[in-house]
């Protein structure tokens, strides 16, 4: 058996807020354990690369990236004390309810249990699904702001941002505070979106901080003389092989503008890969417009021994996601005998009137930020499953010759098959299936997942690191 | 092409193999990282139409930067780490993804 074979008490997926909190909560009161990312180095999305970035001037990314510093030096004295295990580039393929965790690092497959799991695998960026968004030179505003956090590189000029959210004008403020100039800011939110989020403002005020952060990073933009396009009704990208133009239409007319780079952006979804390969019970929110697992006060699902915190379970923010990281490691260190029900109640409470404080300003920023209809449901030329090239009419056209949710699609035209498993197709098939049917879109459902959820090789399941006595249970679908 | 910002970098230069050029890269970029700030932009065709791809996520979602890596196929360029003389290809059309 390799020493990956033994059983672990706490196994952590996922070193962003969420998991490195977790880690460092469950930690503090002695319970070791093993904590699990794909990047080469902790952070997650929003403190990617801190340890590295080139991007060594702060007012460059922020104090609000920098601010994650506290928690990766904390990660650094979990792993001195010998009570954090962290393994960077180790990549979750496999989660199954009875918390066998199958990872793989550097082509090396390995198999272990672990008796408690918190996953913590964050959000991805919400498909942004218009004409041409699959042409070389398209990309997420997230994925942009990776490769200037982690790297360093601006990408190719003119550069167009479009879509909404607070993320997009975070990227456009840190490309300019950079000196990389930005030709223009397509905003896609409705023209309603003030009087929609109106209701929640008063809520909203209990935490002026955000409040104030959005209003300061329009005023930066503006200041630095971007041009700011208000009420964009369609959008499409063009050229030959790569990005060469950005069309987009308001009051009912089309412009152009020339551009090597459009970088796409209508906020982030949960990550629900591993919580639906769990078969996990999940519940819409209307509110969010995607998918969330169903959980307990202390992020715990109904697949016993396994709770999701942060991003993943339900859009909350950074700063949530490290109260409900904090939050599960606690419930975990109660379960193992760690400390009391009554101390760990004790040192929830304030966490918990912590993290209703952090929520306040959600349903405010949901409502502001909610795309409407016509971007989550693309016109018919427009492709919506990149990986099998399946387009919005073909996917309306099966709807219509009685394909009856999102299953079935797969059978009808393998939407949702290719290697990323529906992670960019799966809310905008399930939006369009409702559409076409004419019911809501909680009614439709999502895909059915299966391990592996990461690609895997025969030859690496053929060297899998297998603790014996479960060698036998092991299964790939 | 895309720039790299001018603020002083201190992690190590690597070199790496795409196809015919050598592509100098820093310790911590991703694979993808790398190509794209040497302006390369198409990864890979696509199985179904040839229609050439590029990362869009960067952060293990889209596999539209799938790459064959030290002869591997199906790579996810974003989210592999550059290792000094990585010899790296464009993926084209279908590989197995899984078995
Ligand atoms: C691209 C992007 C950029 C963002 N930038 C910002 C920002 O600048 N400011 C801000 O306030 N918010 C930002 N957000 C929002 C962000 O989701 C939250 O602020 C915060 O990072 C959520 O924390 P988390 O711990 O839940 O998840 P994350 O920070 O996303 O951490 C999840 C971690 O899990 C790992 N992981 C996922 N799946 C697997 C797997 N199968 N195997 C192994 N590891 C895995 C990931 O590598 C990642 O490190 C961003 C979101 C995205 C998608
Ligand atoms: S760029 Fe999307 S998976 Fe790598």
């Amino acid at each position: 058996m390799s020493a990956e074979g033994q059983k672990l008490g706490l196994a952590i997926i996922g070193a962003g807020p969420a998991g490195l909190s977790a880690a460092v909560e469950a930690a503090s009161h002695g319970v070791p354990c093993r904590l699990f990312d794909e990047q080469g180095a902790p952070g997650g999305q929003i403190y990617r690369a801190l340890e590295s970035t080139p991007l060594r001037e702060r007012s460059l990314l922020g104090a609000d990236y920098w601010r994650g510093g506290e928690l990766i030096e904390s990660l650094r004295q979990g792993i001195e004390a010998g009570l954090i295990d962290y393994r960077p580039e180790h990549t979750l393929w496999q989660l199954n309810r009875e918390r066998e965790l199958g990872t793989l690092s550097r082509g090396r497959a390995a198999l272990t249990q672990a008796s408690q799991v918190i996953v913590a695998s964050g959000a991805q960026e919400r498909p942004f699904p218009v004409p041409g968004w699959t042409l070389p030179g398209v990309m997420g505003a997230g994925a942009a702001q990776v490769l200037l956090k982690s790297s360093g590189v601006a990408l190719d000029q003119p550069l167009v941002l479009a879509g909404s959210g607070p993320l997009l004008l975070l990227v456009a403020a840190q490309y300019l505070r950079a000196g990389v100039p930005v030709a223009a800011l397509l905003d896609t939110s409705p023209k309603d979106a003030l009087r929609r989020a109106a209701p929640y403002l008063a809520t909203a005020l209990g935490a002026p901080d955000y409040l104030l952060k959005g209003i300061k990073l329009i005023r930066e933009l503006r200041r630095h003389g971007v041009n700011i396009v208000r009420g964009v009704e369609a959008l499409r990208a063009e050229g030959d092989g790569q990005l060469e133009r950005v069309g987009f239409k308001r009051q009912g007319q089309w412009q152009e503008i020339n551009a090597k780079t459009l970088l796409l952006h209508q906020g982030v979804v949960p990550n629900v890969q591993l919580s639906r390969a769990l078969s996990c019970r999940h519940r819409w929110r209307e509110d969010q417009l995607c998918w969330v697992p169903e959980l307990d006060p202390w992020g715990e699902s109904d697949a016993q021994d396994i709770f999701f915190a942060g991003d993943g379970g339900g859009i909350v923010g950074a700063e949530a996601s490290k109260l409900q990281g904090r939050l599960s490691a606690l419930q975990v260190a109660a379960r193992l005998g760690a400390i009391t029900a009554a101390r760990r109640d004790e040192i929830a409470r304030p966490l918990r009137r912590a993290l209703a404080r952090e929520l306040r300003i959600r349903p405010f920023l949901d409502a502001l930020y909610r795309p409407n209809e016509a971007w989550r449901r693309p016109s018919d030329e427009t492709l919506v499953c990149r990986c099998e090239e399946i387009d919005a009419g073909q996917i309306r056209a099966a709807v219509r010759a009685g394909c009856s949710g999102p299953n079935q699609l797969k059978a009808f035209l393998r939407c949702g098959m290719g290697p990323c498993q529906g992670r960019m197709c799966g809310l905008t098939v399930a939006e369009l299936i409702g559409e076409t049917q004419g019911r809501p879109t909680a009614e439709v459902g999502y895909y059915r997942l299966r391990s592996p959820i990461k690609p895997i090789t025969l030859g690496q399941l053929a060297e899998l690191e297998i603790p014996e006595p479960r060698a036998a249970k092991t299964e790939v679908d | 092409m895309p720039t790299r910002l001018s603020s002083p970098d201190s992690r190590p230069t690597l070199t790496l193999h795409f196809e015919q050029r050598e592509i100098s890269a820093r310790q911590g970029d991703s694979v993808a990282s790398a190509l794209l700030a040497a302006g390369i932009k198409s990864f890979r065709t696509t199985p179904v139409s040839a229609a050439p791809r590029g990362p869009y996520c960067m952060m293990g979602v889209c596999f539209d930067c799938l790459l064959v890596v030290d002869g591997v196929p199906n790579q996810q360029g974003c989210q592999v780490q550059v290792r000094d003389g990585m010899r790296i290809e464009r993926q084209l059309g279908a590989a197995e993804i899984t078995p």
